[in-house]
């Protein structure tokens, strides 16, 4: 039976891995996302399912006892923020090249650099480009109540171990610190059977299991990459996700996640009250991105306004999908500092001048 | 008028005084001759011939020159990235606390960019082992010099041999790593001569008998020659070692059942 708990995101995301079945965490305390790492040592999951629970002496051994655990074919989640994130690209490289599964949660603070620790959406690039050296993806979620950071700790799961590949939450400190009410899954049992790829003990019976991303033969390499690939396309074709508010009438549309989407519920309803037809776009994965109902939106509305808390990026994704069919304008605030529901509404109504007067 | 013998003579079960273990594989090793890690590879597979550990041991390989170490053993192995081995290795025998786990690393790789791996893991007392193969030099890149490279010690980037003022000391990480509690067994072997070999065989079993008691992790350092990265034959990288490197890295126990044995 589901149970229903009032908790911080950060806690809902800690208490759904214990619930998914994950085998193991291994992380580093870095605000705002360090209740991650307190609540499971406070809730013991090794008394009850058996899940490992390890604090790491850094952000790059944390991410490579993920590698060794996932290695083995088990759940392992990581989580981290800003600059820990960045301390963990080598790892996920490694690990998108070895084709192993993980979930790893950033809960953004603002940056560059130490930063702030206040929520921030600046780290769109390095979740959804790479991040890491080499061409790989991460497939990455973006929740935007408490509900949607426990519920997809399994979907993570899921298409990590579905893809073979590292996928990531990417949140911030607004989800991560504020309280919700959030619907709990039952206690799912942790894997007892492991993937035939995995490095379990080489037994008389079958080849033994090598866990690389390394390849010295160039032709090689690239037909690994050329089978990695095909992965990410796959993603594209099946796992795109995504909501859409007020948009079968809408003349004008906010693209925005997490946070921003939430806000910007309420920026499409003060807008309407104005007598501007808005919608919203909200991408849940950010990697695959919603190319495809962007593009069809292109053709019905005339502005689009992407909404983030960074000086834009997620908006190069947005003008990729609609191709200069319409425009498309950036609103944000940085540093920590979250846009309130009227500035982005003030924000649409300037663009509206601006594409009137064109 | 005498019998000519053939290899059908000889080729007998009963002849046999030594074969090649089958946790080897058939791979051809593209180690330089006279390395020593070909020696130390073959042990640590005679070793799991012999306990009979094969479908338990886990291995992880370094970056460096044994990094294609998992075409050689016949065993499930994972690759790390550089340094990090001990950091798989927790994960991977903290999940599987049966199995028997070890990484094998160079010098470069577990005293320079994986050192903060590998005090943690020493310290936290990871019962898994590692095998520590120091020849001095970062072999694979080409002989740069190494945080175990001696005084005095020519590399590609020490030209004019290693100035302690401006390049710091060799890091003697073994004996460090003996004085952390979770530590139980620590030694420093050498395979460049049959006593050596027989010796340091003797280690790694210590090494992994010892997983059994669950008591800490166990680190067998072996000193070896890296004749390209030195610029010597195999024969003169033998004795150099012997001359040069021997005396800053003494050979033999250095922590028994969790006790340092006190030598220095
Ligand atoms: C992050 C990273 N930095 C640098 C390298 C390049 N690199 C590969 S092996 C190596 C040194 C290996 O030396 P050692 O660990 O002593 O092993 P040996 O080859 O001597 O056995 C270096 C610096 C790398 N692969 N990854
Ligand atoms: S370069 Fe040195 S360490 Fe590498 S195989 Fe040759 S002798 Fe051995
Ligand atoms: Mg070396």
């Amino acid at each position: 039976m589901k149970e229903l708990k009032l908790m911080k995101g950060n806690e809902a995301i800690a208490e759904a891995a214990i619930r998914a079945g994950a085998d193991a965490y291994f992380g580093y305390p870095i605000t705002p996302q360090s209740e991650i790492l307190e609540y499971l040592m406070l809730e013991r999951p090794y008394e009850r399912t058996g899940m490992i629970v390890l604090q790491a002496e850094s952000e790059v051994a944390a991410i490579n006892m993920v590698y060794g655990g996932a290695g083995c074919g088990r759940k392992v989640i990581t989580s981290s923020s800003s600059p820990g994130i960045s301390l963990k690209q080598e790892g996920l490289s490694y690990m998108a090249g070895a084709e192993l599964p993980c979930l790893v949660v950033n809960v953004v603070r603002g940056g560059p650099g130490l930063g702030t620790i206040q929520p921030s959406q600046s780290d769109y690039f390095q979740a959804v480009k790479g991040g890491g050296h080499g061409d790989y993806r991460l497939i990455v979620l973006a929740p935007q109540s408490v509900q949607e950071m426990a519920d997809f700790v399994g979907l993570g799961f899921d298409l990590a171990f579905k893809y073979r590949n590292p996928a990531m939450i990417l949140t911030d400190g607004a989800l991560g610190q504020m309280m919700e009410k959030v619907w709990l899954d039952e206690q799912k049992p942790r894997l007892k059977d492991f993937p035939s790829w995995a490095t379990t003990g080489k037994s008389a019976d079958r080849e033994r299991n090598i866990i690389t991303s390394l390849d010295l033969d160039p032709l090689k390499q690239e037909k690994h990459n050329f089978n990695i690939q095909a992965k990410y396309k796959k993603m594209k074709e099946d796992e795109v996700r995504f909501e859409m508010i007020e948009c079968d009438d809408a003349e004008y549309i906010f693209v925005a996640y997490g946070t921003s989407a939430r806000i910007c519920q309420k920026s499409v309803q003060l807008a309407r009250e104005r007598g501007i037809k808005a919608g919203l776009l909200r991408p849940i994965t950010l990697f695959p991105f919603p190319e495809k109902p962007l593009k069809e939106l292109g053709r019905q509305v005339k502005g689009m306004l992407a909404v983030e808390m960074s000086t834009g990026q997620m908006v190069e994704d947005v003008m990729l999908a609609v191709n200069g069919r319409v425009g498309v304008e950036h609103f944000g605030r940085m540093g920590g500092v979250i846009p309130s529901p009227d500035e982005i509404v003030v924000a649409l109504e300037n663009m509206i001048k601006k594409i009137s007067k064109s | 008028m005498t019998k000519n013998i053939t290899a059908d003579d000889i080729v007998k079960e009963e002849n046999l005084v030594y074969k090649k273990t089958p946790v080897l594989t058939d791979n051809v090793m593209h180690y330089c001759p006279g390395c020593g890690h070909g020696t130390a590879h073959r042990l640590i597979a005679e070793v799991i011939e012999e306990m009979n550990i094969q479908p338990e041991t886990i291995g992880i390989t370094p970056v460096g020159c044994s990094v294609l170490m998992y075409n050689y053993l016949d065993i499930d192995m994972q690759g790390a990235a550089h340094g990090r081995a001990p950091a798989l290795a927790t994960a991977v025998k903290r999940l599987m606390p049966e199995k028997f786990v070890f990484t094998y690393q160079g010098d470069g790789d577990l005293a320079a960019i994986g050192t903060a791996e590998t005090i943690h893991a020493c310290n936290r007392g990871e019962n898994f082992t590692i095998f520590f193969i120091n020849n001095g030099i970062y072999g694979m890149t080409g002989g740069q010099m190494a945080p175990t490279t001696l005084p005095e010690m020519r590399s590609s980037t020490s030209p004019y041999g290693r100035d302690v003022k401006m390049m710091g000391n060799p890091l003697k990480i073994t004996e460090l790593v003996a004085r952390l509690p979770g530590t139980y067994y620590v030694t420093r072997q050498a395979v460049h001569t049959p006593v050596n070999v027989r010796k340091a065989k003797k280690a790694i079993r210590q090494a992994f008998e010892s997983q059994k008691l669950k008591k800490g992790l166990s680190l067998v350092e072996i000193v070896s020659n890296c004749n390209s990265g030195w610029k010597m034959s195999p024969v003169q990288a033998n004795k150099w070692m012997v001359e040069n490197m021997f005396p800053f890295y003494p050979l033999g126990d250095i922590k028994l059942e969790g006790r340092l044995l006190n030598k220095e």
